[in-house]
């Protein structure tokens, strides 16, 4: 039998619509257990979205958790070193603490992660896929690139202190250039160097209208290399019916212990937060003790809960409402009959208020079927 | 169409001249009626009143592109989005305040009341005081005088209402003004009209 899917629901639609993408590119399923041992999480809280997890004692007295991240597994059960790449897409549920509720959330999480000896070509793949997971979403979107290594450059030339360094990256974050000024005045830190920052954290454009005017000051903010990573990821887009698409973008920011090069986030146009993030995370390799780098991004599938939605408002094609004296076969007959025709037919003998349907049509005795209404 | 949620109020009164100055005008506002969404389909805006601690949710929900918040709130409820500029109307502080006699003992949890729970436990435990915070949500003054808590974490705008009831400013936690946010989504999809009411408004603050 051929699978509808229009009939699925709007996880099940995303990651049909999504697995295709990513297993043309040699992207294999990774499944895990739907826990993990706490400890794995306390170490690394700065990592994770929220830091409030779900734990339990497991019988042998192992204090574990319901897994929050997948990231964290991945690279936790990926060799020390890896030959070549190892490419992974998963599709999980992680726990998290919801920001409008303040309760634990299930949440469905799916997400690809390249793990080995990652370089130029397979950070250009990882965008590409993540443009291409979000086209097949939404014909509107956008991807913004940044690289955390430019930006990090412009914030130590203000100031080595790690404090004054949190605030300034939460306020890169923000885009919030007037208290960048206001703090670095106050802290007395290297004012000169904060037309640069300032600059930077202003520009928002496609790579064609930017990379021009980048190219002129990062030689004066000594990021001639990184640029030139920008440059070379971004150069899968070239030509392609993406490029339009993709914007670079400095205020995507990520936590500099973890993640380092190049970092991105995902929006479609009816939806009012980044859908899909990720980038390069070579520092969590390295604080995990791998030798290998690491490249991935996920898409929080929870978000695109009405994405879509007001493509049909029916949950059926038709109601059939069969007439008490219609038999058993009469009434599978004329189901049976719409069925053929590629219908969904709920039949009943009353409607009970709560299925909406197209049409609705009544069959009485001796299997007559008369159109009621046409919504 | 830009969406442009404005906090009522006087504030918010101020904030649409601004707007209305930098090119962004909507007459209809300005009509005595009780309607709370007004629209200009040639300036391309559609402005709605809404409560000014609501300001950030509708803007971090999409609902509204922009908006214009208190310092205060944005600092209160974290929401997550862009704070494009100070438009530096509705000044105050947020300030602690106490009975004039206040001294703080040390030895002793201090009791802390205030609308304002995040930033006052932020403030307390960036300089490690151990507090008792006493969430209120309105009168705050009240509560030093009926021994409720030692001190107060609030905005003082002339600190009239201060006097008025035996208190006095003991330290300014951070100054507080009028910003203009934006929802980080609709940032991306619509940068070009959103810079252009950013830089509009920034110039009025410049003059």
């Amino acid at each position: 039998m051929k699978l509808d899917v229009k009939n699925l629901d709007f996880i099940q639609k995303n990651i049909f619509t999504l697995v295709p993408i990513y297993t043309r590119y040699g992207y294999t399923q990774y499944r895990m257990s739907k826990f993990e041992e706490y400890d794995l999480y306390s170490k690394n809280k700065d990592f994770l979205v929220s830091d409030s997890v779900i734990t339990f004692t497991d019988t042998n007295g192992k204090l574990m958790a319901l897994k929050p991240d997948v990231t964290l597994s991945i690279v936790k059960n990926s060799d020390r070193e890896i030959k070549g790449v190892e490419k992974l897409y998963y599709n999980e549920n992680v726990y998290r603490v919801s920001k409008g509720t303040n309760c634990f959330k299930e949440i469905t999480q799916m997400g690809l992660e390249c793990i080995g000896e990652v370089g130029s070509y397979e950070i250009g793949e990882v965008l590409y896929l993540a443009a291409q997971s979000l086209k097949a979403l939404s014909d509107i979107f956008v991807l913004e690139v940044s690289h955390l290594g430019i930006m990090a450059a412009a914030v130590e030339a203000v100031s080595s202190d790690y404090k004054l360094q949190s605030k300034i990256w939460k306020y890169i974050n923000d885009k919030n250039y007037h208290s960048v000024e206001e703090l670095c005045l106050q802290a007395q830190a290297n004012t000169e160097a904060l037309p640069v920052l300032k600059k930077l954290m202003s520009i928002s454009g496609t790579p064609k209208d930017v990379l021009p005017e980048l190219e002129l000051f990062t030689k004066e903010a000594h990021v001639t290399e990184e640029l030139g990573e920008l440059k070379s990821a971004l150069s899968v887009f070239e030509g392609s019916e993406l490029e339009s698409n993709i914007i670079i973008d400095f205020s995507a920011v990520g936590d500099i212990n973890y993640y380092n090069g190049i970092i991105f986030n995902g929006f479609l146009d009816t939806v009012p937060e980044s859908v899909l993030s990720g980038g390069q995370y070579d520092a969590l390799m390295k604080k995990m003790k791998k030798k290998s780098r690491a490249v991935g991004f996920a898409v929080y599938l929870d978000l695109l809960e009405r994405l879509g939605e007001s493509e049909t408002g029916f949950d059926v094609d038709l109601m059939l409402v069969y007439s008490p004296d219609c038999s058993p076969a009469e009434v599978l007959k004329a189901v049976r009959g719409f069925e053929e025709k590629g219908k969904s037919v709920f039949a009943c003998s009353a409607d009970n208020g709560k299925i909406k349907a197209n049409e609705v049509y009544s069959l009485k005795k001796g299997g007559v079927i008369e159109l009621e209404t046409d919504a | 169409m830009l969406n442009i949620a404005l906090p009522k109020g006087r504030l918010g009164e101020k904030v649409y001249l601004m707007f209305e100055r930098a090119g962004f005008e909507c007459p209809s506002i300005k009509e005595n009626n009780r309607k709370l969404i007004f629209e200009n389909e040639e300036a391309g805006v559609r402005y709605f009143w809404v409560k000014p601690s609501d300001v950030p949710i509708y803007v971090e929900r999409g609902a509204a592109d922009i908006g214009v918040a208190g310092k205060d709130i944005l600092l209160e409820y974290e929401p997550d989005v862009y704070e494009l500029s100070d438009l530096k109307i509705g000044k105050c502080a947020m300030c602690v305040a106490a009975p004039k006699s206040f001294r703080d003992n040390s030895a002793r949890t201090l009791r802390v009341a205030t609308k304002f729970s995040r930033i006052a436990g932020n403030y307390y435990s960036s300089i490690g005081r151990d507090i008792d915070i006493i969430h209120l949500n309105g009168s705050i003054e009240i509560a030093p005088i009926l021994g409720l808590s030692d001190v107060i974490v609030d905005i003082v705008e002339t600190g009239t209402t201060l006097k008025e009831n035996n208190l006095e400013v003991k330290k300014q936690i951070v100054p507080i003004s009028a910003r203009l946010i934006a929802n980080k989504a609709s940032y991306k999809f619509k940068a070009e009209q959103i810079n252009a009411v950013a830089d509009g408004l920034k110039a009025q603050t410049e003059e």
